[in-house]
C-alpha cells in the first residue's frame, strides 16, 4: 500500500504501484504488523518500568477482551461508536481535512440524543424513534462543524485549530446541558433521563451485542464505497490530493469542503448516538470517553481503507475492553491505552518512512 | 451583581488573568518560534503536560520551586527532542507526530501520577513572590501586577527580548527564512535543519516552563490532563499574533482573564456554573477567528518538512 498515507503533506491515499498480489500482501502485512508488534513491545517496556508484568497484562487483556464470551460481546458492542468515528475520519482525511473535533461532536450529539430519546420513545414506535435519534445526532454534529467548515472553506482558517477549539467548547457545553437543561430530577448525580432498555437498539441474536455494531459496519462500508466508487468520492479525493488543482479542474472546492465537514461530523455524532441508544442509555455529567483521538491512529494504520479499519477497530476494542478489566485487576489505569496509541502512531510513521526510503532506493 | 466592580473582584480578576495567562504566554511564544521556523507544533500540549508533571515532581521532591522550573523545562525539552528528531530530522508528518506526542504525554503523565501521587495528591506550599518596591503599593493592580513570582516578570521580559530578536538579529531573520523559504536559507549557507531543531527545542523548553508554572504556581499540584487545551490556545495565539510576540502577550492576558473569571465571579458572589465559564476562552478563540481569521498569516512552508533538493 502507499507509503505516504502518514508522511505525505495531506492525508490522502495514492494508488499503490504493486508488482504482484502476493508481494503486495506480504508488504502490507509487514508495514501493518511491524508497527503493531513494535508498539506492543515498547508499551510492554513501559509496563515493565512501572513494575507490572507485561505478559500478565497483555494476557489478561486478551483473556478479558477476546477469549471470554462476556468480554467478546462487550468488545463487539464497543466497536459500534468506534466504527462510526472511523467512517467520519476516513471521509475527512481522504479529503485532506483534519477533523480533530470528533470528541466534541460525539459528546454533544450523545447528550442531545440522550435528552430526546426517552420522550421520542414514548411518543413513537421503537424503530421510528431510534431512526429519528440518529438523524437528530447527525444534524447536531453537522451544525457543530459548520463554523470550522465555513472558516476553512471561505477564510482559509486552519481547521486543526478550529475543530480542537470546538471540541473543548462542545465538551463543556455538553456538561452544561446535562447539568442545567436535561437533568433528570429523579437522580442525585447530574445525568440525563435513562432510555429504557426495551427502547434501545435491539441486541443481536439473543446475545448482549449491541445492534449498533451492524449500523457501524454498514456506515464504514458505505463510506468506503462512497470514497472509492462514486464520482462524489473521487471529487473529494481530488480536493484532498491537491486543492489548487481541484479548483482548476472546476470543482466547487468551498462547497465540497463544507460537505466533507458535515458528513464527517455527522458520522462522529452518530457514533455518540449509537453509544447512547445502544449501550449507555443516558449521559452522566463529565462523561467523556474521548474515543475520537484514539481512532485516529487506527484509520492511519488502515491507510484510510474502510475494511482494514474494521479489523483495527476490533483490535482496539479488545484492547480497550480488556484494558478496562486489567485496570481493575492489575492496577494499571486505562490511561495506558493512550500510551499504546501514541507509540503505535509514532512507530507507524517511522515504518512508513523507512519503507518509503527503501522503495525510493529501489527505484533509483 | 452589585459586587462586580469591587476592589476584591478586580484584584482577583487581574491576579487570575496573570496566573492563567503566563502559561498561555509561554506556550504562545514557544509556538511562535516553531511556526516562524516552519514547524507546526501540535505536540505543544504534550510538552506543557510533560513540563507540568516533571516540574511538579522536581519541585515536590527537592522543595525548590526554581529546580521545579528547571525540571519543567526538561520535561518539555524531552518531548521536543522527540518532535525535532521525528519531524525535523526525519521529516515525518508534523500533525500526526504532534497528536501522538500529545496523546503519549497525556497517558504517561497520568500513569506516572497515578502510581506516585494518586493516593495523596500532595500540594506544594505557595511560592514566594517578589514584590517590586513602590509599584506593588498601587491599589488594586499593584498587588496583582507587581507582587508576583519572578517567573512572571521573566516571561513578560522574554516577550520583548523575542520581539527584538525577531526584528533585529540575524538569528531572527534565519528563523523567518526557515519558515518562509527554507531552500533560499539553505542556499545562503545556513543549516535549515539546525535552525528548525533549535526552534522546536526552544518551544519545548518554553512550553515546559509554562506547564511547570501551571502546576507549581497556578495550582500547587499536578492533576492529570491539567493543561486542558492550554497548548492549543497557545497555537491559536501564535497564529493570530502574526509573528509579533507583544500580541501574544496581549492575547494571553485576554484568555487568562476569561479562564480566571470563575474565581473572580465567586469572589464577587455571583454564582455561574464552572462549565459555562470554561467555555469562555474557547468561545473567545472562535469569535476572534471569525472576526480576524482571514488575517492570521502563517509562514509559507509551515508544516512542510525540508528535504534538500526536493521540490
Amino acid at each position: 500500500m502507499t507509503a505516504d498515507a502518514v508522511n505525505g503533506t495531506a492525508p490522502v491515499q495514492k494508488p499503490p504501484a504493486t508488482p504482484g498480489v502476493a508481494a503486495a500482501a506480504l508488504h502490507w502485512a509487514l508495514v501493518t504488523l511491524v508497527p503493531i508488534l513494535a508498539a506492543l513491545l515498547l508499551s510492554g517496556g513501559v509496563l515493565l518500568a512501572l513494575g507490572t508484568d507485561p505478559l500478565a497484562y497483555y494476557g489478561l487483556v486478551l483473556q478479558r477482551g477476546l477469549l471470554s464470551w462476556l468480554g467478546l460481546q462487550a468488545s463487539l458492542s464497543r466497536m459500534a461508536p468506534l466504527l462510526f468515528l472511523a467512517a467520519g475520519l476516513i471521509v475527512a482525511f481522504r479529503a485532506g481535512i483534519w477533523n480533530l473535533g470528533t470528541d466534541g461532536q460525539f459528546l454533544l450529539a450523545a447528550v442531545i440524543v440522550a435528552a430526546a430519546g426517552p420522550p421520542l420513545a414514548e411518543a413513537l414506535p421503537g424503530w421510528v424513534a431510534l431512526s429519528l435519534c440518529l438523524v437528530l445526532a447527525a444534524a447536531v454534529g453537522a451544525a457543530w462543524s459548520l463554523l470550522p467548515a465555513l472558516l476553512r472553506a471561505y477564510q482559509g482558517v486552519n481547521e486543526i485549530i478550529t475543530t480542537l477549539m470546538m471540541t473543548f467548547l462542545g465538551t463543556s457545553f455538553a456538561n452544561v446541558l446535562v447539568k442545567l437543561a436535561f437533568r433528570d430530577p429523579a437522580t442525585t448525580v447530574p445525568q440525563t433521563r435513562t432510555l429504557a432498555v426495551d427502547d434501545r437498539l435491539p441486541r443481536l441474536f439473543g446475545t448482549t451485542i449491541s445492534g449498533g455494531l451492524v449500523l457501524g459496519l454498514v456506515a464504514v462500508v458505505l463510506v468506503h464505497l462512497m470514497m472509492t466508487r462514486t464520482a462524489f468520492g473521487l471529487k473529494l479525493r481530488v480536493v484532498g490530493a491537491n486543492a489548487r488543482a481541484a479548483v482548476h479542474a472546476g470543482l466547487p472546492v468551498p462547497r465540497l469542503t463544507v460537505a466533507v465537514f458535515a458528513i464527517s461530523a455527522g458520522l462522529a455524532a452518530m457514533a455518540g448516538a449509537v453509544d447512547i441508544i445502544g449501550v449507555q442509555g443516558n449521559v452522566r455529567a463529565d462523561w467523556n470517553p474521548a474515543y475520537g483521538l484514539a481512532v485516529i491512529p487506527l484509520v492511519f494504520l488502515a491507510r484510510f481503507n474502510g475494511f482494514a479499519s474494521i479489523a483495527f477497530v476490533f483490535l482496539f476494542s479488545v484492547l480497550s475492553i480488556g484494558g478496562e478489566s486489567a485496570a481493575r485487576r492489575l492496577g494499571v489505569p486505562h490511561y495506558f491505552t493512550l500510551v499504546v496509541m501514541a507509540i503505535l502512531l509514532i512507530v507507524l510513521a517511522l515504518v512508513e518512512f523507512v519503507d518509503h526510503r527503501r522503495r525510493e532506493r529501489m527505484r533509483a | 451583581m452589585d459586587g462586580l466592580l469591587t476592589q476584591a473582584f478586580l484584584t482577583s480578576l487581574v491576579l487570575g488573568a496573570i496566573t492563567a495567562g503566563v502559561p498561555l504566554l509561554l506556550a504562545g511564544l514557544g509556538e511562535q518560534i516553531s511556526e516562524k521556523a516552519g514547524v507546526l507544533n501540535v505536540g505543544i500540549e504534550g510538552m506543557m503536560l510533560a513540563g507540568a508533571y516533571l516540574g511538579f515532581l522536581v519541585a515536590y521532591s527537592s522543595g525548590s520551586i526554581w529546580l521545579g522550573f528547571l525540571g519543567g523545562a526538561g520535561g518539555g525539552l524531552l518531548v521536543a527532542l522527540l518532535m525535532a528528531l521525528l519531524c525535523v530530522r526525519l521529516g515525518l508528518n508534523q500533525i500526526v507526530i504532534g497528536i501522538a506526542l500529545t496523546l503519549g504525554a497525556e497517558g504517561m503523565t497520568a500513569l506516572l501520577h497515578y502510581f506516585q501521587f494518586a493516593q495523596s495528591y500532595p500540594r506544594l506550599e505557595g511560592a514566594a513572590t517578589l514584590p517590586i518596591p513602590l509599584l506593588s503599593a498601587i491599589p488594586v493592580i499593584g498587588p496583582a501586577l507587581f507582587d508576583r513570582h519572578p517567573v512572571v516578570y521573566l516571561a513578560v521580559g522574554l516577550t520583548f527580548v523575542l520581539a527584538w530578536m525577531f526584528r533585529r538579529t540575524a538569528l531572527g531573520l534565519d528563523l523567518q527564512a526557515a519558515g518562509d523559504k527554507p531552500a533560499a536559507l539553505d542556499a545562503a549557507g545556513v543549516d535549515v535543519i539546525g535552525i528548525r531543531t533549535a526552534a522546536v527545542l526552544a518551544t519545548g523548553t518554553l512550553a515546559g516552563i509554562g506547564g511547570a508554572f501551571l502546576a507549581n504556581i497556578g495550582a500547587g499540584l499536578f492533576i492529570p490532563f491539567m493543561t486542558n487545551g492550554a497548548g492549543f490556545i497557545g497555537i491559536v495565539l501564535a497564529m493570530l499574533a502574526r509573528g509579533r510576540p507583544v500580541w501574544v502577550l496581549l492575547g494571553a492576558l485576554l484568555f487568562g482573564a476569561c479562564l480566571s473569571l470563575t474565581t473572580a465571579l465567586q469572589v464577587a458572589g455571583v454564582d455561574v456554573p464552572t462549565d459555562v465559564i470554561q467555555m469562555l476562552p474557547f468561545a473567545a478563540v472562535m469569535a476572534v477567528l471569525v472576526l480576524f481569521g482571514r488575517r492570521a498569516s502563517l509562514p509559507a512552508a509551515l508544516g512542510l518538512p525540508y528535504v534538500r533538493g526536493a521540490r
